[in-house]
């Protein structure tokens, strides 16, 4: 069975999102499982400053060689920063999905809406229901 | 996944860390390590695949020959024992039921390797236009292979074969031993490298498997999935039945009209694909890369002026060229090289342009000339 990482200062989704909080913000990125799942990533698109993200919508796309997969936004709010470093080296992800290969970090608009969000102990079973 | 077929690697492929997925009603290997380090394994050095998903049929008698030529778009007769050849077999509309490529065991003795996809649809078309005379068999269950590419392959092959198998010339091959297990072993593959494909019994298939890897890994060969495989084969621009080819595609919008020999004539298919083809075909398939970044993917549309002209058929970024490339069906006048073209992606218009094909120019091919 394939060993993942799941950091213990992080919060979760069941879309395999982390998220950070950094202050008033989210910094979201996808987890060491998703990463594995998906394999070699060769594409990540992403929104732009300003825009706004709702909770459990698309926010942008991650593409592998075989398959394109959507992101999934955490919480709703405004989007104050963007890893433009992605569109040059997606391979980040892979190579470091908790740091390196972060995506978009948002303006927490509801606290409300972070109680939603998955523990560590939550997520590992949430992993473990779909490995072999 | 109860209901999928395995190929006695299975155990092999967990034991490896393969990702399994399905696949023609197979549960196949997808990728090892990963998809771009297999992919550049194959083109740098050499990758192990197992390919036994694939079907094989063989036609052995009297009657081989002739009912052979009546089923496939090239010539038979003219096919020396030890060498093999692509083809097609259409239906009578002149659209391709599978593409494949055949082998002249003997004089009388013909093994046809079908698509995975179309074992079933194929046996039933071969079966239904052969006479007893010409001993149809399927052999597909019975028959493992595998795939050895990559420019390092006749090397670790020479290790473990005898006699040695790089003296066969590209499309020729021979009954070797191969770690001694009987198999056929023909310089052939579906990547653009060169290479080999190996048809050893399946009762077989493990311990010839473990012999290529263990002679192989000292010199950067590693196992590869249908990942790299499909990566591989696109750079070399070889359609994939189920994408560039289907029951209503012509051979010649394919771009394989020189694997039909329609002077010849006398096969399924060859007044149909003659017409359509006088008639002049109405779409064309092309290469193309992307100007921007992104994958057009399987399916999406492509458009020329703002209007939708045809259909992506396979894409993906390509690790030997860091592009992203693809193959498309779009109207003739479309198809010159270095016109432009937009690929809807998620709605967006994104820039292509028709590039030559194959994306990636093949290797050297070998010298050899055995089997001739």
């Amino acid at each position: 069975m394939a060993d993942y990482e799941i950091p213990d200062d992080l919060s979760f989704t069941h879309e395999d999102e982390w998220v950070r909080r950094e202050g008033n913000n989210l910094v979201v990125g996808i987890t060491d499982f998703a990463q594995q799942q998906l394999g070699d990533i060769v594409y990540v698109e992403l929104p732009p400053v300003g825009s706004t993200v709702s909770k459990g919508d698309p926010f942008g796309v991650i593409e592998s060689v075989k398959a394109v997969s959507d992101l999934y936004a955490p919480v709703s709010g405004e989007v104050v920063d963007v890893n433009t470093d992605l569109a040059e080296h997606p391979e980040a992800v892979n190579e470091d999905c908790y740091g390196d290969g972060w995506m978009i970090a948002i303006a927490i608009s509801s606290e409300d809406e972070l109680e939603s969000l998955l523990d560590v102990p939550a997520y590992r079973q949430h992993v473990d229901d779909r490995s072999d | 996944m109860s209901s999928l077929l395995r190929t006695p690697l299975y155990e092999t492929h967990r034991r490896l860390g393969a990702r399994m997925v399905e696949f023609a009603g197979f549960e196949m290997p997808v990728q090892y390590r990963g998809v771009l380090a297999e992919h550049a394994a194959v083109r740098e050095r050499a990758g192990l695949f197992d390919v036994s998903h694939m079907g094989q049929i063989e036609l052995e008698g009297p009657a081989a020959v002739a009912t052979a030529e009546h089923l496939l778009t090239r010539p038979v007769a003219s096919l020396a024992p030890g060498r093999v050849r692509y083809g097609l077999l259409c239906n009578a509309e002149g659209g391709v039921i599978d593409d494949v490529t055949f082998y002249r065991l003997a004089p009388d003795a013909l093994l046809l390797c079908v698509n995975a996809a179309n074992i079933e649809k194929d046996w039933r078309w071969i079966a239904r236009h052969s006479p007893p005379e010409a001993g149809a068999r399927n052999r597909s269950d019975e028959t493992g292979l595998l795939a050895l590419q990559g420019p390092l392959a006749a090397r670790v092959l020479d290790r473990v074969a005898s006699p040695a198998a790089s003296a066969l010339g590209r499309w020729a091959f021979a009954r070797l031993a191969v770690a001694g297990r009987p198999a056929l072993v023909s310089r052939t593959g579906y990547t653009g490298s060169d290479g080999f494909e190996l048809y050893v019994a399946s009762s077989d298939l493990v311990a010839v498997f473990e012999a290529l890897l263990a002679e192989g890994e000292p010199l950067g060969l590693v196992p590869v999935g249908l990942g790299a495989r499909d990566t591989l084969r696109l750079e070399a621009a070889m359609a994939l039945y189920g994408h560039e080819l289907d029951e209503t595609t012509s051979p010649f919008e394919a771009g394989l009209g020189r694997y039909v020999k329609l002077a010849r004539g006398g096969f399924i298919g060859a007044e149909a694909i003659a017409r359509r083809h006088a008639a002049g075909e109405t779409r064309t398939l092309v290469g193309f890369e992307l100007l921007v970044p992104g994958i057009a993917r399987a399916e999406y549309e492509v458009a020329h002026g703002g209007r939708t002209v045809g259909r992506v058929t396979s894409g993906a970024p390509s690790p030997t060229l860091g592009k992203s490339i693809g193959l498309a069906y779009v109207p003739p006048d479309l198809a010159g090289v270095g016109t432009s073209l937009d690929i809807l992606i998620r709605g967006r218009a994104c820039a292509a342009r028709v590039v030559e094909t194959p994306f990636v120019k093949t290797t050297p091919q070998p010298t050899g000339t055995g089997g001739q």
